[in-house]
């Protein structure tokens, strides 16, 4: 949080302790960028920038809201919301504790499990989708037991979306949520064994409140995965206004027989990204520094 | 991991222990017994186990081998595949960083243990604010730990430790975070809540004077092992080993005695002392029993070496020097008597020390 810790080396006025905006003057006065360096970084930024500028320069504004008055886009945000919600809901129940096994407890393959939770992260979302729809279509291995069971199918229903959004969002919670856990100290969890605590105890009143940052970013990063997902989604859940019709399906629908509609919904969904990444700096990465 | 059924008591009130943690590089195996009202410190350097005892005391760290019975239950004995874990042990711990949860207030850190043995709320709220102000700090009650000073942070501990009315109280190098200033103000107070505590405490210590201001007995262990066991001023008279000798400022050898004298072993020297033996003793005299001459002093001195200076170094308010010669010496001297002896780093000089000074016991 202090920035008067990172001042660079040299200079005896150091002792004057200059202010933190002083310190970064001097540091980037104190070293060029070369440029080989300099060239291919501004190049990249543009890359990332440019189409976002091109967005919103190119959304028809006057007409925006008659574009977004078309009847399936306020459906189509409104699923989108509640199924990203649910499924960082899903994320946080199954995941923290998943999070928890992998970084306090010591087991054979616990590293080859890590790599499995992992998996989903660079995994195509379509194949997620696929892979889904073996497991948990209409004759798939759990999903054929659900079926008869219980008479639920969850393929091409809005708990599917909810199913397809939470398996490629979680490892992005259960990853944080590791990560926030390994770097607390597990002593606090002794201290609290010695006062009487089990360990649940102890997880529930001591580890969850220390690991709090590291859980809010892990659900908003979920939740902002899972907002945009479309591959596993389209697979496993289809594309049916209102029920499975998230944003993302809308969007790319849209661009083919209404371009500006989908360039409307393009920057809807822009506006909430951004929104969340207001939220996650401000009261998140901020307090976890 | 199951509870065992309390057993009926077998044993004396107290702890009674044979602590056995087997780590590969390092093995611990050391003995403890105190009763009910004592405070007992493991003294020993950095590395010698003394931690290690702790956890182990506390359930932290298994036991591979031995037995631990508190107030005749026995918590742990491998043998038997008996295991009482961490949190149904009636252990409370002041651990050497503290580890104040940092989301709850000094009142709400207190009151932790009284909720987990089962009070409402409310009610562990008011014990808790109670032990704050035991230990002078009911102005604090709201405060985050990380508000709170060195020393204000120890008692908070104390206080956490010592609500849910442990059997065994454990500290792991109380004073060690705290400033010199802050350490003799929380040394006398940590007396105080010692002296009306009425189970056993045990005190992990490398600091000789917390140790001998604190335990009323102490075990001194080194590498793993206990070397001495005793009362503080048994073991200040009679060390038994180097470590324990520097600590307490004494000069120590070991070897045969014959009568008065002690033939030392390593050493073409012989010490003469106050007591008569027979057998393998210790020997040891204090630092300022020893006199320093120019020339060989033609006096009744019969313990009498010549020695060259090692090393100086200023000592309180005397200067403390390191001596070789027939045996290694630590001596003691005022700064005025360096100056009149002309003494520097390689000085040759003639040592001696009375015999009634330097005293002998059985090893």
């Amino acid at each position: 949080m202090t920035s008067n810790t990172t001042a660079p080396a040299g200079g005896g006025s150091q002792r004057t302790a200059p202010g933190p905006a002083r310190v970064r003057r001097l540091a980037r006065r104190g070293g060029g960028v070369p440029v080989v360096l300099l060239v291919p970084a501004l190049l990249g930024l543009a890359f990332l920038v440019l189409p976002l500028i091109g967005l919103l320069v190119k959304a028809p504004w006057s007409s925006m809201p008659s574009e977004l008055d078309g009847g399936t886009v306020w459906p189509a945000l409104r699923l989108s919301l509640e199924t990203a919600t649910a499924a960082t809901a899903v994320s946080l129940l199954l995941g923290v504790p998943l999070a928890w096994l992998l970084a306090r407890t010591e087991f054979p393959g616990r590293r080859f499990l890590r790599t499995l939770v992992t998996l989903p992260l660079v995994m195509p979302p379509v194949v997620g989708g696929v892979a889904l729809l073996l497991v948990f279509g209409r004759n798939g291995l759990v999903g054929e037991w659900l079926n008869s069971a219980f008479g639920i199918t969850l393929p091409f229903t809005t708990a599917g979306v909810v199913v397809a959004e939470a398996f490629v969002a979680m490892p992005f919670l259960v990853l944080s949520v590791e990560g926030a856990l390994r770097g607390s100290d597990s002593r606090y969890e002794e201290a609290a064994a010695t006062l009487g605590a089990s360990r649940f105890t102890a997880f529930r009143r001591v580890t969850l409140p220390l690991v709090a940052p590291g859980i809010g970013a892990g659900a908003v990063l979920a939740w902002a995965r899972a907002l945009g997902e479309f591959g596993a989604t389209i697979t496993f859940a289809g594309d049916f206004p209102g029920t499975t019709q998230t944003m993302p399906l809308a969007v790319y629908l849209a661009l083919e027989n209404d371009p500006d509609a989908a360039i409307a919904l393009s920057v809807v969904l822009l506006i909430v990204s951004v929104l969340v990444l207001a939220g996650l700096r401000g009261r998140w990465t901020g307090g976890a520094a | 991991m199951s509870t065992p059924a309390p057993q009926p008591p077998t044993e004396a009130a107290g702890v009674e222990a044979r602590l056995v943690v087997d780590r590969g590089d390092f093995s611990l195996d050391v003995g403890l017994t105190a009763r009910p009202g004592e405070v007992l410190a493991l003294l020993g350097p950095n590395g010698a186990g003394k931690t290690t005892a702790l956890r182990a005391l506390a359930g932290l760290t298994p036991l591979t081998d031995g037995r631990l019975s508190l107030d005749g239950v026995v918590l742990e004995e491998p043998a038997a595949r008996l295991r009482v874990p961490t949190e149904n042990r009636p252990v409370g711990v002041v651990f050497q960083d503290y580890l104040l949860f940092p989301h709850l207030s000094a009142l709400d850190n207190v009151a932790f243990g009284l909720r987990t043995r089962g009070l409402r709320r409310a009610e562990a709220r008011a014990e808790a604010a109670h032990w704050l102000e035991r230990v002078g700090l009911a102005d604090h009650a709201a405060a985050r730990p990380r508000a709170l000073s060195g020393g204000q942070a120890q008692r908070v501990a104390l206080a956490r430790a010592l609500a849910p009315k442990p059997r065994l109280l454990l500290l792991d190098e109380p004073m060690s975070a705290l400033d010199a200033r802050t350490r003799l103000d929380v040394r006398a107070q940590l007396r105080r809540h010692l002296a009306d505590f009425d189970a056993v405490a045990v005190l992990v210590t490398h600091d000789p004077l917390d140790a001998m201001v604190l335990a009323d007995r102490l075990t001194v262990i080194e590498g793993g092992r206990v070397v001495q066991h005793g009362t503080p001023a048994d073991i200040a008279r009679h060390p038994r080993s180097d470590y324990v000798a520097r600590l307490v400022g004494l000069n120590l050898y070991r070897g045969l005695a014959q009568e008065q004298e002690v033939r030392l072993d390593g050493a073409q020297a012989v010490l003469v002392t106050a007591e008569s033996h027979s057998g393998p003793v210790f020997a040891a005299f204090p630092p300022s029993a020893v006199t320093l001459h120019r020339e060989r002093p033609d006096g009744s001195a019969r313990n009498l070496w010549p020695v060259t200076v090692r090393g100086m170094e200023l000592h309180g308010d005397q200067v403390r020097l390191d001596l070789a010669g027939a045996l290694p010496i630590t001596a003691d001297i005022t700064p005025a008597a360096v100056a009149e002896l002309g003494l520097h780093e390689g000085s040759e000089v003639w040592a001696a020390v009375k015999a009634t000074a330097a005293h002998s016991y059985p090893a």
